[in-house]
């Protein structure tokens, strides 16, 4: 029977109780008496010259508070970057200003020139919109190889180029790689782009900043992954407000997907200008304002080059990267070409040699950063390709090429060629879970039975691999990580035994407030119903790096882990005490604590009254009360991996992709709630397909933002999305966090756009369109078809 | 985006060419404009009002004509602000060749649109500035050539009926 409580219980999400009735309290449902609304004036050029503000119009129109320019922040911290990669040469990277508000030069569409405060947001729009910029339009610059060549219009005139870094990983190896390319049997090649991507989460962002001029705190409310993080960001380097005066609180969340890990210009505002007006100000972005001023995701060009042995045994792989950074650094948009996209490049794979360029440029389009999967998608994706692609070359099964080079179950842990090492894995046991879950052999009548109706069909493959559970403090400080990755977790234990835990995770769709409750369950053996997960608010948490990266259970779960069994260890002394007993014999099980070989017991309750009331209680050996906080820092990071399938069919008439199928097989390591981790998966999938299929951000050579709406960005809808069938069953649990876990939220938008392009190629070639080798994403109709047709 | 055409218009080529730069004729023929001031010489400030796809906005900017080679050929250039529409501007070069039986007008479109005109009407902006264009010709042609009492599909493409009785007004 399966289990109704604890670890591996599908328990219900509690949270879609409130989600599901219209009371979830989101950050724009939160009012504070008195609060005024801002609404921001955004360049309407990629890239122009401020040449003068006037806003006496606007100041007279109804209900306007006051006016900002980016005069009103000048000695003001800009927005911080918080990693700083060096590049190949130990230079650190290029990192210009970041204003809160335009300073002289707007540099991309939707940069903020200045801000109106009014009484109500339609009299603050209606005021902005009278508000006079003088403006020199200047040649933009968005193509990244455009911006890298020499003479190119600078986006910031203080730096030397439009080069933010030319990073080489592992530099060292770069000679040795080279070598083996060029005397390997065979190489492929192939180039790609990772498209640029907008996140789209349902909620839009939202900031409310609040003032108290008699203690003189600061409040912001906002739509945050990591409000700890925001508080020290923001507190530390923009506005300079020590922590104690400065609480950030994230509520309710209605998703994130990595745009709301950062720091944004509207959330220093808000907590400026509440201060300057002596009122609240809040801001609700427009969707509009949402696609010009979101951190965007991916954009990367790459060339990959797969050198390989007579028998497909791979011996080297070579990436060159352009990485586009946008107009700013955004908060963490250094790291992700980098660290969480190269040391990814051996994937599942035994590759002894590796060698990755990455270029990152700066052009006038919103700022990149981690976007679901933040580098990870971009190193499967162009390895996965190009070994689909070198196994149409070599005439080798796609599936047998890949067994060809897994890394094998016994040699963990397996130290790659690129500076990390996984702890442990089973490839050919998720590749094996898959042939069965995705009915491979069967594929064959499939595919006739589609010929039969005029369709090509096609299967596609991948594996991936992914660095998650971030990070180990020490050895991100060393690549440049400006903060350290641990979590946090305080247990309070009330008298009468139900628990409140403050999680420095931060939950917007992950399910947390169902799944911590059930791993402190487990532990003492009573029901998850006592469990409350209390998080998103700095000044009730004891601290918490955020929720990013598949980190949460395997970085914060282990920390709720280790004050959990502080807990145990104290309340044994207790029950020990109370049992007069040794406290070495005590036991805990069921919420019973029993002295071995004995009959004594007493319940759970019983020893956390006594803790409050310590009537009976070794006040002389423990304090009264039960309450523990624990920090943890892993030890590494996790990886997660698997392999997944796609079967398509593609109309040779108009270029159609629907997607038939789609088959994942994961380890995750443990798992707590089988159920919300299938979920993870569909939800991550949905947006893997969506990258495939049908998103795409695209600007104009001007630097306007054309795909600025749902009318041109087209996100995946339920009938683009085939019924999943997903598995996690192959697990090999983490060998260094105390719950064995590995992390699953990313894990379906990195490993399935592969397989959906690997897929149409397939069909392709089963009609006989042999020449069709690579085409990007997203593989609309129009492409498919100009790519059978030769256009 | 850029776009090429050219018209028969059964007039003689001077009196086209006055028509060019005759600011009555040009407001008349701006489609949605409510106002222009000012000369060829001086140039013009004009208000347009225009809507792309959703985005609906009052423009308002200078127009100019250069490159002028007199009764041959000019460019006109035009860039309007539309508050929190964004901004569109554009330019035409127009020249004219006698043919019998009148004048030969060529004209080569060029328009640009920015911020949420951009955001919101990308896909629309090819189709919007060939209607434009349409329009504008279509107009200076009746202005030129005068009224035709049997030919109501002249403004076929213009939205609001008012325009219509405005229009043949203007000409006759």
């Amino acid at each position: 029977m399966p289990k109704d409580n604890g670890i591996g219980a599908s328990s219900k999400r509690r949270e879609d109780v409130r989600f599901l009735t219209g009371k979830g309290q989101y950050t724009d449902d939160i009012n504070v008496y008195g609060q005024t609304y801002v609404h921001f004036l955004r360049s309407d050029v990629a890239h122009g010259q401020i040449n003068g503000i006037d806003t006496t119009a606007a100041a007279a129109m109804p209900g306007v508070v006051r006016i900002f320019t980016g005069a009103d922040f000048e000695g003001i911290g800009g927005l911080p970057c918080g990693w700083q990669v060096t590049d190949r040469h130990g230079e650190a990277m290029q990192e210009p200003g970041h204003p809160v508000l335009c300073q002289g030069k707007a540099r991309h569409v939707g940069d903020p020139i200045a801000a109106v405060v009014a009484e109500s947001a339609e009299e603050a729009r209606d005021a902005a919109a009278a508000i006079e910029v003088d403006m020199t339009e200047l040649p933009a610059v968005i193509d990244m190889a455009a911006a890298l060549a020499e003479g190119s219009t600078k986006v910031h005139d203080d730096l030397t180029s439009n080069l933010c870094y030319d990073w080489g990983f592992v530099e060292e190896n770069k000679a040795a790689v080279d070598e083996a390319i060029a005397g390997a049997h065979h190489v492929t090649t192939l180039e790609l782009t990772n498209q640029r991507l907008v996140a789209n989460p349902m909620e839009p962002r939202v900031a409310l900043g609040d003032y108290n001029a008699a203690n003189e705190e600061h409040t912001l409310y906002t739509t945050s992954q990591n409000p700890h993080v925001i508080r020290l960001l923001m507190g530390a380097f923009v506005l300079g407000i020590p922590e104690h005066k400065l609480r950030v609180v994230a509520p309710d969340v209605g998703g994130g997907f990595g745009t709301k890990i950062f720091h944004y210009a509207e959330e220093a505002f808000c907590t400026f200008a509440a201060k300057a007006v002596g009122r609240p100000v809040k801001w609700t972005s427009s969707r509009s304002e949402a696609f010009m001023s979101d951190a965007h995701g991916r954009d990367h060009v790459t060339k990959i080059d797969l050198a390989m042995d007579e028998n497909g045994k791979f011996l080297a792989v070579r990436t060159d990267t352009m990485a586009n950074m946008g107009a700013y650094l955004s908060t963490f948009a250094p790291s992700v070409p980098t660290w969480l996209h190269g040391t990814l490049m051996a994937g599942n794979y035994t590759t002894p040699l590796i060698y990755v360029n990455v270029k990152a440029v700066f052009t006038n389009t919103v700022p990149v950063d981690a976007y679901r999967g933040a580098g990870r998608p971009e190193a499967t994706y162009q390895l996965e390709r190009v070994i689909d692609k070198a196994a149409r070359e070599m005439g080798i099964d796609p599936i047998e090429l890949r067994r060809r080079n897994f890394i094998q179950p016994d040699q963990y842990p397996y130290a790659t060629p690129v500076a990390v090492e996984y702890d442990t894995g089973n490839y050919e046991a998720t590749m094996a879970k898959l042939e069965e879950i995705g009915d491979i052999a069967g594929f064959a009548a499939r595919r006739a039975e589609s010929e039969a109706r005029g369709k090509l069909r096609g299967f596609g493959v991948n594996c991936y691999i992914e660095a998650c559970g971030i990070a180990p403090s020490n050895l991100v400080g060393q690549l440049g990580a400006r903060a350290g990755l641990y979590d946090a977790a305080t247990v309070r234990v009330n008298a009468t035994g139900s628990i409140s835990v403050m999680v420095g995770a931060h939950s917007h769709g992950q399910g947390h407030e169902t799944t911590f409750p059930q791993v402190v369950a487990e532990m003492l053996g009573i029901d998850e119903s006592m469990i409350d997960i209390v998080h998103g608010d700095s000044s009730k948490i004891p601290f918490g790096m955020g929720t990013y990266g598949s980190r949460s259970l395997a970085v914060c779960g282990s920390a709720m882990v280790r004050a959990t069994e502080k807990i145990i260890n104290k309340a044994k002394k207790i029950a020990a005490h109370l049992m007069e007993a040794a406290e070495g014999d005590v036991e805990l099980a069921n919420g019973q604590f029993t002295v071995a070989g004995t009959d004594k017991s007493v319940a759970w309750g019983d020893v956390t009254l006594a803790a409050y009331v310590p009537h009976n209680y070794p006040l002389e050996d423990i304090e009264p009360g039960l309450e523990e906080t624990a920090f943890y820092d892993p030890a590494n990071f996790t990886y997660p991996a698997g392999a997944y399938c796609c079967e398509v069919e593609v109309d040779p008439d108009t270029g159609k992709v629907e997607i038939m199928s789609f088959a994942a097989a994961d380890d995750f390591g443990n798992v707590i709630n089988p159920m919300i981790v299938e979920g993870q998966v569909h939800g991550g999938l949905a947006q893997g397909i969506g990258q495939a299929l049908l998103e795409n951000c695209v600007y104009d050579e001007n630097g306007q933002l054309l795909s600025g709406s749902y009318m041109d960005y087209a996100m995946p809808r339920a009938d683009d999305v085939p019924c999943y069938v997903v598995d996690h069953s192959c697990a090999t649990p983490c060998t260094h966090n105390p719950l064995g876990v590995k992390g699953c939220g990313e894990a379906g938008a990195i490993g399935s756009p592969p397989s959906v392009v690997n897929a149409v190629i397939d069909a392709l070639h089963s009609g006989g369109h042999t020449h069709v080798t690579h085409i990007d994403m997203p593989v609309s109709p129009s492409r498919v078809w100009q790519a059978v047709h030769g256009g | 985006m850029n776009l090429t055409g050219s018209r028969e218009i059964a007039a003689p080529r001077a009196e086209v060419w006055a028509a060019l730069n005759d600011p009555e004729v040009l407001k008349a023929c701006i489609p949605g404009c409510q106002e222009l001031t000012g000369s060829p010489a001086d140039g013009f400030e004009a208000t347009v009002v225009q809507k792309v796809g959703p985005v609906k906005a009052t423009f308002k900017g200078a127009v100019t004509l250069s490159d002028i080679v007199d009764g041959e050929s000019y460019k006109i250039s035009g860039e309007g602000k539309g508050g929190a529409a964004g901004f569109a501007k554009g330019g035409a070069d127009v020249s004219l060749a006698d043919i019998e039986g009148g004048t030969e007008l060529s004209y080569d479109v060029e328009a640009k649109v920015g911020g949420k005109l951009a955001q919101l009407g990308s896909r629309l902006i090819d189709g919007f500035a060939k209607k434009m264009a349409d329009q504008f010709f279509e107009r200076f042609q009746v202005a030129v050539e005068g009224p035709d009492e049997e030919d109501d599909e002249v403004t076929g493409d213009t939205p609001e009926e008012k325009k219509k009785g405005w229009l043949k007004r203007l000409v006759s």
